[in-house]
């Protein structure tokens, strides 16, 4: 079990300061050192993959890591993915967002991107609260917890990412949790390894903003809440609709092997580009154009 | 099961990196470590290590490295730029 930390020391940027900016006991660490090592696991050079963040917590983990990474607007983490995929398929292009960028703002771009099954790993860390602007209710606060912007319990439901994703077409579809950390690992590794959409919703805990409004005091009791609450799917299908409660499942939901679009568009770049395939000719300029451009040339300046 | 053999592992903690967030006391399945006066884990018991790796993998702060007894630090072992990593004597 050794070397884990001394590895993720490598991937790190040291110039950034460190510790880094989460709170004690926060999810996102984890996360990041999962990404770490199952991109160590892969094999994958620093050079092979790009990683792109929204805003909000999750944002920072983009800063900290030594590959190419971009942060983006808000929201937007997916559209600029899209656009690095279709210009360099070669890249290993993994998102991080968290439930705000992904669920509200973004809710549109992820819906799309896996309808277009684009070859990018998004990875959701869902926290069930926008914890960087102060803990207002978010798309995904369970029903009846309370927030700041709903002292007396949250009226809506939640969304389920992780239906929503295979709904909306994703190739691979998974949810792992901050305390299921070898499960999260091989799910991350897989969701990066395989062809078009893929994505993983992780739960994280925020005790700062979500944890000390619905009594869970301390990292620690977020993390035996996680504990408690997530298990895997063939378990939680084997309980009794009466039983489930607020469990929530984790493991692997969908997983197509259709072709990513950056591979189809791949594929009619080589049909067109074909030998012995009749070519059209450069259109010559209409000798009114030339003209009028010859006209500008000979224009004196004033 | 069988049992795993105890201290085998030497255990460093980075005092400016931890947080003292408390998983690793928490859920350290041997109870080696224990929170100080600092606020921040250190060592209590460390012939209790089994190596399971626990706290290493959910050190959110990247501050707790556990390591086989007499081991030194190991040549950065990651890919850079294409490249593979050549061990360095």
């Amino acid at each position: 079990m050794a070397d884990i930390t001394e590895l993720i020391h490598d991937y790190l940027r040291h110039n950034k300061k460190f510790p880094h900016v989460f709170c004690a006991g926060c999810g996102h660490g984890i996360v990041l050192g999962a990404l770490i090592r199952s991109i160590h696991a892969l094999g994958l050079s620093k050079d092979e993959v790009c990683i792109v963040a929204g805003i909000g917590c999750s944002g920072r983990i983009a800063a900290y890591v030594d590959f190419n990474t971009v942060h983006t607007t808000h929201g937007r983490a997916l559209t600029f993915a899209t656009g690095i995929k279709m210009a360099n398929p070669k890249l290993k292009v993994i998102t991080i967002m968290g439930d705000g960028d992904a669920m509200s703002i973004g809710g549109n771009h992820l819906i799309h991107a896996a309808r277009r099954n684009i070859g990018v790993t998004a990875l959701v860390l869902n926290n069930n609260i926008y914890g960087m602007t102060g803990g207002q209710c978010s798309a995904t606060t369970p029903q009846g917890a309370t927030t700041q912007t709903t002292p007396f319990g949250q009226m809506e439901k939640a969304f389920d990412i992780v239906t929503l994703a295979a709904a909306a077409g994703a190739n691979g579809v998974y949810r792992g949790s901050t305390f299921h950390v070898n499960m999260l690992d091989r799910l991350v590794a897989t969701a990066i390894e395989r062809p078009g959409f893929n994505l993983v919703e992780i739960i994280t805990p925020c005790h700062t903003q979500y944890g000390r409004k619905n009594k869970y005091k301390s990292a620690v009791d977020m993390f035996k809440w996680i504990k408690k609450n997530c298990v895997p799917k063939e378990k939680f299908d084997a309980l009794p609709e009466a039983d489930r409660g607020e469990k929530m499942p984790i493991g692997t939901f969908v997983e197509k092997d259709h072709k990513g679009l950056e591979q189809l568009y791949g594929e009619l770049q080589a049909r067109l580009n074909r030998p012995g395939r009749p070519v059209a000719e450069p259109e010559q300029p209409s000798a009114q154009h030339a003209e009028e451009s010859r006209n500008i040339m000979n224009k004196e300046p004033k | 099961m069988t049992k795993k053999a105890k201290g085998q592992t030497e255990i460093t903690i980075y005092p400016d990196w931890c947080k003292g967030c408390g998983i690793c006391v928490e859920f350290c399945p041997a109870k080696v470590l224990a929170l100080g006066r600092d606020g921040k884990a250190r060592v209590a018991r460390l012939d209790e290590c089994i190596n399971c790796g626990f706290c290493e993998r959910h050190c959110p702060d990247f501050a707790i490295v556990v390591r086989g007894k007499g081991r030194k630090r190991r040549a950065p072992a990651c890919a850079e730029n294409g490249e593979t990593p050549v061990d360095k004597e």
